[in-house]
């Protein structure tokens, strides 16, 4: 590993903490920087450390277990299609979830059931792609992106439908949860094991997966076992993106925008980007999930939105200063 | 000399189309054999059975005596490399990235390239005249320039058996002889072996010492070249008229 490579994660990790403190310091409430460091060894922890320790921590790491989630499933699936317009989305898995949520939200379940709801979702359409993509055993990036997508479209004809028989009072939660918003967070340790997982298996296929960039023949007649490693990074990035999904709504654009900000930048080599790009989505969605809570306050807005509004500037400021051959 | 390679009466078709049948090809260290014939007839096709990259009709493939199908493919990309006809680069990254990916075989999983690795690396790139094109993008190089890369590649991975897909391709006429006939020295030197698709018979002739030819209708012959190369079966090979010039004992094929 080179120090260009080292100082971009200590720099994204630095960046991490940064954002961290600054969820935990903004808000509705004032609360002082000694209440809040206080508040993590306190005992007996006031009003304004309560807050701290449940409502805005989880709330922040929520957010950055959802980007990292987000923006490893992108760049995993961008290899795996070997197409730079790949996001964790475009298989399928979060339709298949937000029509697992929806149903849920429109018999008036509570949170917990939506949650599961949609992980249901998500591993049903997981499994339908990937035997119908499979089916007759050849397995190319192509048939296996078209199914996805297809299938996608079906569940967005399906959202489509839930949404138009719903009542009134359940929509806007609902479009909410479309959107993609962190006041669904349950709790955030099934989250943080499956992140702390993703990047374990990831690290150690990450130069395969440079390799595999350079085609399939290639990747085997290298040495690596590709169907084998193919269905490991489709089923570590669909369980990725399930968790997030349930966790947290289709939050859009960490994914696909996260792993190219990362590429522009110099570092297309896989063992660094994919820890890269953990940190770069984690830190970004819990930069704007922090603007979603304060920017029009006491309303909030979901953090899909802000997420945007950070990222497209960002992406196309960086495409415009002429990066853009290495895409 | 040891086998490397051998098939014993190895048939292998294409959506029906029978590219060889019974083929028995013994290929010793210290060869290099050329693989003729018209396109669509099967040469690329064969090239990737022999790297085990597709499995054939009927007949059995060893490599250092071992059935190579019963092989990993780590184990197999320790011995045989091949250079493809084409490369994808869906996610580019720089000259020396793409090189060393040829380490790829000797290192485990959690392994970062070494500086042994890397000292490889710019000997492959030396070899190819890109060595201060190291931290370059993939994407501003010229189409020759980019397969000189992928033969560095290749020659990082330090296979026993090459395996060539028309290595020429793209390369103007000077590369086409400084990177054969280095080749053909280094092959000559690590008493290495070479099997390459080749379009251009005279070229064939002066780096490679055996041939195999593959006829449309499914035959074949197999030799040293100044035996199986000749205007009569290189006509048919083409379907096409050839003529032979000699100039100092070395026989020019050209077309008739």
């Amino acid at each position: 590993m080179n120090t260009r490579a080292i100082s971009l994660l200590l720099i994204l990790t630095l960046t991490t903490g940064a954002s961290l403190l600054l969820a935990l310091y903004s808000g509705s409430i004032d609360i002082s920087w000694q209440e809040i460091i206080s508040s993590f060894y306190t005992d007996q922890k006031n009003m304004k450390q309560q807050l701290v320790q449940e409502l805005r921590l989880p709330r922040a790491l929520g957010a950055f277990i959802a980007g990292g989630l987000l923006a490893l499933a992108g760049a995993l699936l961008q290899v795996l299609l070997r197409n730079p317009l790949a996001d964790p989305y475009v298989l399928g898995i979060s339709g298949g979830a937000a029509v697992g949520a929806l149903l849920a939200i429109l018999v008036g379940a509570g949170g917990l059931v939506i949650s599961g709801s949609a992980f249901i979702g998500a591993f049903c359409s997981m499994l339908l792609v990937f035997g119908i993509a499979h089916g007759q055993g050849s397995w190319t990036p192509t048939r296996l992106l078209l199914t996805g997508i297809i299938l996608a479209a079906g569940w967005g004809a399906v959202i489509n439908f839930i949404l138009v028989i719903s009542p009134d009072q359940t929509l806007r939660s609902m479009l909410f949860w479309l959107m993609g918003d962190l006041g669904y967070v349950q709790s955030t340790t099934p989250g943080f094991i499956v992140l702390i997982f993703g990047l374990l298996i990831s690290l150690p296929i990450a130069r395969s997966l440079n390799i595999l960039a350079q085609g399939e023949l290639q990747a085997t007649s290298l040495g690596i076992e590709t169907r084998r490693l193919r269905i490991i990074v489709y089923l570590l990035a669909s369980m990725l993106t399930a968790t997030a999904v349930t966790m947290a709504g289709s939050i859009g654009f960490v994914g696909l925008v996260v792993p190219h900000l990362i590429r522009m930048m110099g570092f297309s080599d896989n063992r660094i980007l994919l820890p890269a790009a953990i940190l770069f989505g984690g830190s970004l969605l819990i930069l704007a999930d922090t603007l979603a809570r304060t920017v029009i306050a006491p309303q909030q807005l979901p953090v899909g939105v802000i997420s945007a509004v950070i990222g497209v500037p960002l992406f196309l400021f960086l495409l415009y200063r002429g990066q853009i051959q290495r895409l | 000399m040891s086998i490397l390679l051998e098939t014993h009466q190895l048939s292998v078709t294409i959506a029906d189309k029978t590219i060889c049948q019974k083929l028995d090809l013994q290929i010793k260290s210290g060869q290099s054999w050329a693989i003729l014939g018209m396109n669509g007839v099967g040469k690329t096709t064969l090239l990737h059975t022999l790297a085990a990259l597709r499995t054939p009709q009927s007949g059995t493939i060893e490599l250092l005596g071992k059935n190579i199908f019963q092989l990993n493919k780590r184990a197999i990309a320790k011995i045989l490399g091949l250079l493809l006809q084409d490369h994808e680069d869906a996610f580019p990254g720089s000259v020396m990235q793409t090189v060393l990916t040829g380490r790829h075989p000797h290192m485990n999983n959690w392994q970062w390239e070494s500086a042994q690795d890397i000292a490889i690396a710019k000997q492959a790139l030396a070899f190819v005249e890109l060595e201060e094109f190291a931290e370059r993008s993939i994407l501003t190089l010229s189409g020759g320039e980019r397969r000189r890369v992928a033969l560095a590649s290749l020659l990082c991975q330090q296979p026993k058996l090459f395996l060539l897909d028309e290595p020429t391709n793209h390369l103007d006429l000077r590369y086409q002889h400084r990177l054969l006939d280095n080749l053909s020295t280094q092959l000559r030197q690590q008493n290495k072996t070479a099997i390459m698709i080749m379009h251009d018979v005279n070229l064939a002739m002066r780096y490679c010492n055996h041939a195999l030819l593959l006829f449309n209708d499914g035959s074949h012959q197999i030799g040293f070249c100044n035996e199986v190369i000749n205007k009569e079966s290189l006509s048919r090979l083409y379907d096409y008229p050839m003529r032979s010039l000699k100039e100092n004992d070395t026989e020019i094929f050209i077309p008739g």
